[in-house]
C-alpha cells in the first residue's frame, strides 16, 4: 500500500515566539517537524508495518523543512521529497492544498494521504480537508483511532474525535486522513534511522514540477504583532486557615462579576 | 434577495450549537458598513425549529434545507449545497463558527470556490472593502491580522469572542427551503456510530474553567491503598486531586481542563488539555491548580478574563499572569473554596 505523510516545519512549542521589526522571530530556539504531524507519521507507520507497501513524506515550504523530512525518514518513512519555489514561504492553505493535492496524484497510486489536524505556527487547521477536497477523496479528519483499514476491500472505518463524543465514519481508499493526539503516542526516531536520514537524499519538486502555476495566495498577513500587554496586578491571598483563605479568595473573585 | 454577509448557523441532532448565535453579532458588524442585511444557512434533518429561531435572533433571510442525507454532519454535501447556493447569490462573506463542522465546511467552501479561509478570528473591521480579520497565531503567542483577496471571504469565529446578540420573539426574516443537490450514494462517508462524551461542559463552551497540572498528584500527605505500585499510586492521587477540581468546576458551572504534564502523565484525557497542542480557550474565569504554566500552557489560556493560581511553589510563572494568587496546597485549598461558592452562590 501507497501512503504519503504531509509535514510541516515549525517553531518548537517551548520557544517563545515575538514580533521584532515587524518579523516574527524564536531566537535561537529549534524548528522542529510540527507535533502534531509526528502522530500523522506514527500513523502511517502503523499501517505500512500492518499492511506492507512504503511511507512517503512530504513537506512544501522553505530549504528548512529538510529538516522537518529527516525525522520523518529518521522515524521509518522510506522517501521523503520537498516541494519549494519561490514564493511559497507565503503560500495560503488554498495553493498549499492544491500543490499537495497535485504532488499526491504524481506520486500515483497513493491509497491513505496522513495529516497532523493543524500546524502551530499558522493554527489554520483546514489544509487536509482542502485536500482532499481537490482530490474528491473522503476526507477524515480529527481521527482518533482507526478501527478498519483494509486496502483489499478499499475499505477504512475511523473515530472522529468531535466536540460532543466519538463518531464513528467509514469511507473508500483513498483517503485523506487528519489524526489527533488519541491515535498514539509517535516513536522516537531510532539511532540507525537517523543515521540513515542524515544521508538520505531528498529530492525537490517545484510547484510547476506537480503541474500547479497558480502559487499566489488569496490570504495574506498584512500585520502580526505581540499580543497586547494585560497589565496584571497580581494580588496574593493569604490568611489564618485554609478556610479562611478560601473564603477571601471567593469573595474577592464574585466581585469580580465575572460568575 | 440574498445578502452580502451570510452565516452559518451549526446545529447538532437539531438543536443549534451554544456558540451558534454568536455569527449573527459577528455578521451585524460587518453589514454596519457592508450595508444589507444577513443571511443564514441552516441544514440537516429537522432543522425548521433551528431556521425559526435563526429569524429570532436577527436573520434577515434564511436558507433551509431539510434532507435525511444531511441529519448527521458530513462536510462534503454541507459544502456543497452552500457553495452551491453561494455561486448564485454571491455573498462577500460567510461566518462559521470555530466548531469541528465550522472549520472543515469552509475549508471545502474556500476549495469550490477558489478563496480563503480565515479561522478562529477574534475581531473584525472593513478596510478598503476588505474583511480585516483579527486572529490569534502560534498557539496565541503572537496576533495577526488577516485579509482575503478573492471572495466571498470565508470567516471562523472563535466561540466565545462574540457575544450572542438577544433574540426577539418578533423578529421578522424570511426562511426559504432549498433542496439537497447530492445524492446519498454520491457522499464519500457515511456516519456509522456514535458515542456521546460523558456529560459535563466541554472546554470550548466554558465560562469557567478549573485546570489542573501535574502538582495534582503531588500530595504527600495523601495515603494510596495497599499494593499499588509507584505509578498506579501516582495515578491514584492525581484522580483524588482532579475529584476536587471536578467538585469545584461543578459547582461553578464550568469545565474541568488540564495541563500538557497532567494530560501526558495519565492523570486526565487528552480532550481536558488545554495550551498549544491542546485547546484554546478564553474563559471569564480561569483558576489554575498545581499548574507551574509552562509557556505552551499560558498560550493556551492567556486571553482568559480572571485567572487564579493555586501553587505550592511561590515562584510558579503561573502567578505573574495571575489576578489572584494563593500559595497554598490544592488538597487544602480546593474543599473549602467549593464550600464557599457553594454558600456564597446560594445567599
Amino acid at each position: 500500500m501507497k501512503i504519503v505523510v504531509c509535514v510541516k516545519q515549525v517553531p518548537d512549542t517551548a520557544a517563545k515566539v515575538v514580533v521584532e521589526d515587524g518579523r516574527v522571530t524564536w531566537g535561537d530556539a529549534p524548528l522542529v517537524i510540527n507535533p502534531w504531524d509526528e502522530y500523522a507519521v506514527e500513523t502511517a507507520l502503523l499501517q505500512q508495518e500492518t499492511h506492507g507497501g512504503d511511507v512517503t513524506a512530504i513537506c512544501l515550504g522553505g530549504e528548512e523543512g529538510r529538516e522537518a523530512l529527516k525525522h520523518a525518514l529518521a522515524m521509518g518513512c522510506g522517501n521523503a521529497i520537498l516541494i519549494t519555489g519561490p514564493g511559497l514561504e507565503k503560500a495560503d492553505s488554498l495553493v498549499t492544498a492544491r500543490i499537495l493535492a497535485s504532488a499526491i496524484q504524481k506520486i500515483g497510486d497513493v491509497e491513505a494521504a496522513f495529516f497532523g489536524r493543524q500546524a502551530i505556527d499558522g493554527d489554520v487547521g483546514v489544509t487536509a480537508a482542502q485536500t482532499a477536497r481537490f482530490l474528491r477523496w473522503p476526507s477524515l479528519t480529527l481521527v482518533s483511532a482507526i478501527d478498519e483499514l483494509d486496502p483489499a476491500s478499499k475499505s477504512i472505518k475511523v473515530e472522529r474525535s468531535v466536540e460532543e463524543g466519538r463518531q464513528v465514519v467509514e469511507g473508500k481508499l483513498p483517503a485523506v486522513i487528519s489524526v489527533v493526539k488519541d491515535i498514539g503516542e509517535p516513536r522516537y526516531p531510532s539511532f540507525m534511522g537517523i543515521r540513515k536520514a542524515s544521508r538520505a537524499e531528498i529530492p525537490v519538486w517545484s510547484p510547476t514540477d506537480v503541474g500547479v502555476e497558480a502559487t499566489e495566495p488569496v490570504v495574506t498577513w498584512p500585520e502580526i504583532s505581540n499580543p497586547p500587554q494585560k497589565e496584571i496586578v497580581t494580588e496574593m491571598i493569604t490568611g489564618d486557615s485554609p478556610e479562611e483563605i478560601a473564603d477571601t479568595l471567593a469573595k474577592k473573585i464574585l466581585e469580580e462579576k465575572v460568575l | 434577495m440574498a445578502d452580502k454577509v451570510w452565516v452559518y448557523i451549526d446545529q447538532y441532532q437539531g438543536e443549534a450549537i451554544p456558540a451558534a448565535w454568536e455569527v449573527i453579532s459577528a455578521a451585524r458588524l460587518l453589514t454596519e458598513q457592508l450595508g444589507g442585511g444577513v443571511t443564514a444557512f441552516v441544514a440537516g434533518s429537522a432543522v425548521q425549529q433551528v431556521a425559526e429561531e435563526a429569524v429570532q435572533y436577527g436573520a434577515d433571510l434564511v436558507y433551509v434545507c431539510e434532507n435525511d442525507t444531511l441529519g448527521e454532519f458530513r462536510a462534503e454535501p454541507f459544502a456543497s449545497l452552500l457553495s452551491s447556493l453561494a455561486k448564485e447569490h454571491q455573498p462577500e462573506v460567510i461566518l462559521f463558527p470555530t466548531t469541528s463542522r465550522g472549520r472543515e465546511l469552509a475549508a471545502m467552501v474556500a476549495v469550490d470556490m477558489g478563496t480563503g479561509v480565515m479561522p478562529d478570528v477574534t475581531a473584525l473591521e472593513i478596510k478598503d472593502g476588505d474583511v480585516v480579520a483579527t486572529r490569534p497565531v502560534y498557539g496565541g503567542k503572537l496576533i495577526s491580522k488577516a485579509v482575503c483577496s478573492a471572495r466571498p471571504q470565508l470567516i471562523t469565529t472563535r466561540v466565545r469572542a462574540f457575544s450572542p446578540p438577544d433574540p426577539d420573539p418578533a423578529g421578522s426574516g424570511t426562511i426559504e427551503q432549498v433542496s439537497a443537490i447530492i445524492p446519498e450514494d454520491e457522499i464519500l462517508t457515511k456516519i456509522s456510530g456514535y458515542s456521546e462524551s460523558a456529560g459535563g461542559v466541554t472546554l470550548n463552551d466554558a465560562a469557567v474553567i478549573v485546570s489542573g497540572g501535574r502538582g495534582v498528584s503531588n500530595n504527600a500527605s495523601l495515603e494510596p491503598p495497599a499494593g499499588l505500585d509507584e505509578h498506579d499510586a501516582e495515578i491514584w492521587k492525581a484522580q483524588q486531586g482532579f475529584k476536587l477540581i471536578g467538585d469545584l468546576a461543578e459547582v461553578l458551572g464550568g469545565a474541568v481542563g488540564a495541563s500538557r504534564a497532567a494530560v501526558d502523565a495519565g492523570y486526565v484525557p487528552y480532550n481536558h488539555q488545554v495550551g498549544q497542542t491542546g485547546k484554546v480557550v478564553s474563559p471569564d474565569l480561569y483558576i489554575a491548580c498545581g499548574i507551574s504554566g509552562a509557556i505552551q500552557h499560558q498560550a493556551g489560556m492567556r486571553t482568559s478574563k480572571v485567572i487564579v493560581a493555586i501553587n505550592k511553589d511561590a515562584e510558579a510563572p503561573i502567578f505573574k499572569m495571575a489576578r489572584f494568587g494563593v500559595v497554598g496546597d490544592l488538597f487544602d485549598i480546593l474543599p473549602p473554596l467549593t464550600e464557599a461558592f457553594k454558600s456564597r452562590l446560594a445567599a
